[in-house]
């Protein structure tokens, strides 16, 4: 099982009207939550972290990759980025060819950065594009232009460092055509990978309380559906495949670290609010029918801090997954990605779930290919023999582009075809 | 506790005052009441609850009281105690003949009106009532410690209404107290003493029975002539059923057993009676050794104006609404219920009531008190249809109406008594001819204030008629109403079809002119309330086979959760859990998923009307007509 690590870092110049995400304006957030002082935190917290696990008898491989979100990482200093990426390294080591990506705001990037980034072993950049539309840009709060981004992109080009960059479609405004500019755009910069997100409007946020307010008209799914459509058709003729239902990239171009996410692998996160999950317990402890476990960090920077500095990893709280929920979380990320739900994994985490079940009550049941004709005779999904993980042959069932709009109905059909 | 002098079985005639007070909801007859029994010293004041006389929850939080019961309550006046009777009536227009029952039982009422409101539709209408049975009315004027009273206003209100001089109407705060003991010492003065024949054979007029889960079916009895004894059988004239009692006593104000209760007294009688539809009001009781000849007049049987099916949600929760049925049948006599199957519903009860509070005051217990999650579809009326072929149908739901031509249709009728102040005159007579009322007669109570009279077909009061009234009016105007005979008319029966398939639990009997505007609505709310689907879905609207009206719900498009990371995951799984949750309160119909929501929308036609699509559209249903 792959292992992963996720740095959050929770600072931005301003927040955007649409971010719900746990980031501050602050320079310092107190208890030595500050900016300045932010990766010597982390890297305290890897340490602990790793006492923790050794604790714990777990025992994770070399990282594969490692991902810096936001927030704004890039609002650190560069040395300040690679100073954590080298603890990663002493700490658990980095395996060859690790994907070590940061998300960048393309204000907050320049040429020097990016050279530093790439010197330290960074391999990959994010981009917050957004949109290259002007009046987008300013609904969403933005205040890079569509030239920050390219330059950024060139920057990353020119010291080898692969780019991606982010869209977000459906925001109060947008126009078809305005979306079609943007995907152009994006393509235009010659980027192997490309997220575009329907904007998802939170009641919490600026955004949200405006729109309840009556005062920005809400987001249309039929219009988002239709964006989907547009960007789907544009970035595979462009040679960018979809690999997830938001995600698309030329072959062998994936962000690794998201798919893992999908997979259902191993990760460590640090930072305020980050989540950590551990499959592999009961594999590493060899102590059977031990629970998968996902534990979070608690939220707020100075709460946090402080309980690092009381020497303690700085969990806000943890939910010992069960069998069954294991095997929901199967189900909603293995049909989110092009390499589909691998019906075997998938019988087999419904065996040991109907196993776990001590009153041999369980209403689960293995789910079997025939029954999938009604979904595929819908064009919600396709069905592929690839092969297994154990190189048997196996079914793969793969949404179609209807399937991944209509996702969540998806989802729900294999809850209940498993019996959940 | 004061010593008392006149003991049940025992007190002579001309020392009893029976009483009711007449009021509307909310204008404080159970604290005036509160009041009564602590002047007279048998509620000490730390026992003193507050609305002491309504026992159950669902009335103590709407106000109102549906169970009327008696109080032997001691009152001395002019150095002689008297023993007073104080029935408490029910004051809502549902419950009509157990008012006239506990009217019936009294020689005199009190009239009491909340000083800042004045007179209400179903006050005025039990007073007439009270009138009719010759009753001596009191009137009296509450609340004027409240800074908003307007005593001298109202009280010529009631002058000009009841023939008296503003003068004669008493002043009184419940709240305080103030005006109390005067109303007492009014009530000895002005009430007659009760005239039966202490020598004749027992005959006791049956007020009011409720079911107690402790003592079984509790009988309210006025004895009218004779006098009956602790453990003397007794039998009910009108259903002819004997009983053995098991306690005869007084209520004053807790249950108290005694030998005997004579001519002129209020009492209670407990039996073995298993419900109390074996114990009815308006029935006559008397003794099984020495019986009367002749049962008192009056007795009749409730009979259900307004029917409407429940259906739990969950279909496995059948035999649990059966068993909650029956037990509020052992305290509801009104209460009919047959089981009932609906393709769209599945298996639950067609519920007979007295009118809507009833319907509403029964479901709420079920819910409450069962706890029984359960769908209530519109309420309809009776009909009488008679087809072409001559075959005669008694239709208590829409799904009994018969198919094809029809040559009759009888609906009953309603007298509707609105009162509104005089502004919403113009607002209430368009809303009741839209409701297809014929005007009658209009008269002002007081200046600014109009009483008018209206025949309106039932089916359109049970509707959604009192919800507009009250926003029509500002809440001002009240309403009353009472059976008032049949009447042939043009009605049809509209379908809703949702994919193609008709949906029994949405079908409405309407009156054709409404028909389209029906259907129009009806398709459109559920178009705004079903949600989208993975196929399209038509909602379509029909009479016969003819399609008047149609809505589209769109395929749903977009269904997906746009970012699912690493810290996403725990929240999106609880999502689809709940999501699934959720699901379970649906209805299935065919494969579409139908909110709840989508069952009580049917039960009113809300606002909205008035926007352009619906009048296109109703136009455009009306053109179907060949």
């Amino acid at each position: 099982m792959p292992f992963e690590v996720y740095i959050h870092v929770p600072f931005c110049l301003r927040r955007c009207g649409y971010c719900d995400f746990n980031t501050y304006t602050a320079v310092d957030l107190g208890a030595g939550a500050s900016r300045g002082n932010y990766a010597n935190k982390v890297i305290r917290e890897m340490e602990l972290m790793r006492e923790w696990q050794d604790a714990h008898g777990i025992d994770e491989p070399p990282a594969s990759t490692v991902f810096f979100g936001g927030g704004t990482p890039t609002i650190l200093s560069a040395d300040d980025l690679v100073a954590m990426l080298d603890a990663i390294r002493r700490i658990w080591g980095l395996a060859p060819g690790a994907e070590i990506t940061t998300e960048a705001n393309p204000d907050t990037v320049n040429e020097y950065t990016i050279n530093r980034l790439a010197e330290g072993g960074f391999t990959r950049v994010s981009f917050g594009m957004q949109s290259a539309v002007p009046h987008v840009l300013d609904t969403l709060d933005r205040t890079h232009t569509p030239e920050n981004v390219e330059a950024g992109v060139r920057a990353a080009d020119k010291a080898g460092l692969r780019s991606s960059v982010d869209l977000i479609y459906g925001a109060p405004g947008e126009s078809l055509d305005d979306w079609r500019t943007s995907v152009e755009t994006a393509i235009g910069l010659g980027v192997n990978h490309i997220s575009a997100y329907a904007l998802t409007v939170e009641p919490t946020t600026k955004m949200g309380r405006r729109i309840a307010a009556g005062t920005l008209p809400k987001p249309d799914d039929d219009d988002e559906a239709a964006k989907y459509e547009i960007a789907d058709d544009l970035f595979s003729k462009a040679g960018l495949e979809w690999y997830e239902v938001s995600n698309w990239a030329r072959p062998g171009y994936e962000s690794r670290h998201n798919l893992g996410y999908w997979r259902n692998v191993d990760w460590a996160g640090f930072g305020p609010g980050a989540h950590s999950h551990y499959n592999a317990h009961a594999e590493s402890t060899g102590v059977p029918g031990m629970n998968a476990l996902r534990a979070w960090d608690i939220a707020h920077p100075r709460m946090w801090a402080t309980t690092i500095n009381e020497g303690r990893v700085p969990w806000g709280g943890s939910e010992e997954i069960a069998p069954d929920e294991n095997l929901e979380e199967l189900i909603m990320l293995g049909l989110r990605i092009r390499e589909g739900l691998d019906l075997n994994r998938i019988n087999q985490a419904i065996a040991s779930a109907a196993g776990a079940d001590s009153n041999g009550s369980s209403r689960l049941n293995p789910i079997d290919p025939s029954r999938l004709g009604t979904m595929v005779d819908e064009g919600l999904v396709t069905l592929t023999q690839g092969s297994g993980d154990a190189g048997a042959a196996g079914v793969r069932v793969v949404p179609t582009r209807k399937g991944r709009l209509l996702n969540d109905a998806v989802i729900e059909r294999f809850f209940e075809l498993a019996g959940i | 506790m004061v010593a008392q002098h006149n003991q049940p079985g025992s007190t002579d005639q001309s020392l009893i005052r029976n009483f009711c007070i007449i009021a509307h909801i909310d204008h404080g007859k159970s604290t005036v009441a509160d009041r009564i029994l602590q002047l007279s010293g048998i509620v000490p004041e730390r026992e003193m609850r507050d609305r002491f006389l309504d026992r159950m929850d669902i009335e103590q939080e709407r106000g109102i009281t549906i169970k009327s019961q008696a109080v032997r309550v001691p009152w001395t006046f002019d150095g002689t105690e008297y023993t007073l009777g104080m029935i408490d009536t029910p004051g809502h227009v549902d419950f009509t003949y157990e008012v006239s029952r506990a009217l019936a039982a009294c020689e005199g009422a009190v009239l009491l009106v909340d000083a800042t409101q004045g007179i209400e539709a179903q006050t005025l209408s039990n007073l007439y009532m009270a009138i009719d049975h010759n009753l001596t009315i009191i009137p009296v004027l509450n609340k004027i410690d409240l800074p908003s009273a307007e005593p001298d206003k109202h009280a010529e209100e009631i002058a000009g209404l009841i023939g008296c001089e503003p003068s004669d109407v008493l002043r009184v705060s419940g709240k305080t107290g103030e005006g109390v003991s005067d109303l007492l010492d009014q009530i000895v003065m002005e009430v007659p003493a009760p005239q039966g024949d202490p020598d004749a054979a027992a005959r006791a007029l049956i007020f009011d029975s409720v079911y107690d889960s402790y003592r079984g079916i509790v009988t309210y009895i006025r004895m009218v002539d004779g006098e009956l004894h602790d453990r003397e059988k007794v039998h009910m004239m009108g259903i002819g059923m004997t009983h053995d009692p098991i306690e005869i006593g007084v209520i004053s104000p807790d249950m108290t057993r005694t030998k005997a209760l004579g001519a002129g007294e209020v009492g209670y009688i407990i039996t073995g009676a298993k419900d109390v539809s074996q114990s009815k009001v308006g029935d006559t009781l008397t003794s099984a050794l020495k019986p009367a000849t002749e049962p008192l007049p009056g007795y009749r049987d409730p009979k259900p104006m307004v029917y409407s099916g429940l259906f739990p949600i969950d279909n496995a929760q059948f035999p649990e609404l059966r068993d909650a049925l029956d037990k509020l049948k052992l305290n509801d006599a009104a209460l009919v219920y047959t089981p009932e199957t609906s393709v769209a519903l599945g298996f639950g009860f067609r519920c007979g009531f007295l009118g809507l509070l009833h319907m509403e005051i029964v479901s709420e217990r079920l819910s409450r008190e069962f706890g029984l999650d359960l769908i209530q579809t519109a309420p309809n009326v009776t009909y009488e249809v008679t087809s072409e072929d001559g075959t005669e149908h008694h239709v208590t739901n829409p799904s009994e109406f018969p198919d094809g031509k029809i040559k009759k249709i009888v609906e009953p009728m309603v007298a509707a008594d609105i009162i509104t102040p005089k502004e919403f005159i113009g607002a209430v007579m368009d809303l009741c001819q839209e409701n297809r009322g014929q005007m009658g007669t209009m008269e002002y109570i007081s200046a600014d204030r109009v009483e008018m009279h209206y025949r309106i077909p039932l089916a359109e009061i049970v509707f959604d008629f009192f919800d507009q009234l009250k926003s029509r009016t500002k809440g001002y105007a009240s309403l009353d109403y009472h059976e008032d005979g049949e009447q042939s008319a043009d009605l049809v029966k509209v379908d809703i079809l949702i994919q193609g398939d008709k949906v029994d639990a949405f079908s409405a009997i309407v009156h054709r002119d409404k028909a389209y505007s029906y259907g129009v609505m009806m398709t459109k709310k559920l178009r705004e309330l079903i949600p989208r689907q993975q196929f399209e879905i038509p909602i379509q609207a029909a009479i016969g086979s003819r399609i008047i009206a149609r809505e589209n719900i769109r395929a749903l498009r977009k269904d997906v959760l746009a970012k699912c990371y690493g810290g996403d995951i725990t929240r999106k799984r609880k999502l689809l859990e709940k999501q699934k949750a959720g699901k379970k309160r649906m209805k299935m119909l065919g494969h579409v998923e139908v909110p709840q929501e989508a069952f009580i929308a049917a039960l009113s036609t809300g606002d909205g009307s008035n926007d352009r699509d619906t009048k296109d559209k109703i136009r455009a249903a009306q053109k179907t007509e060949g």
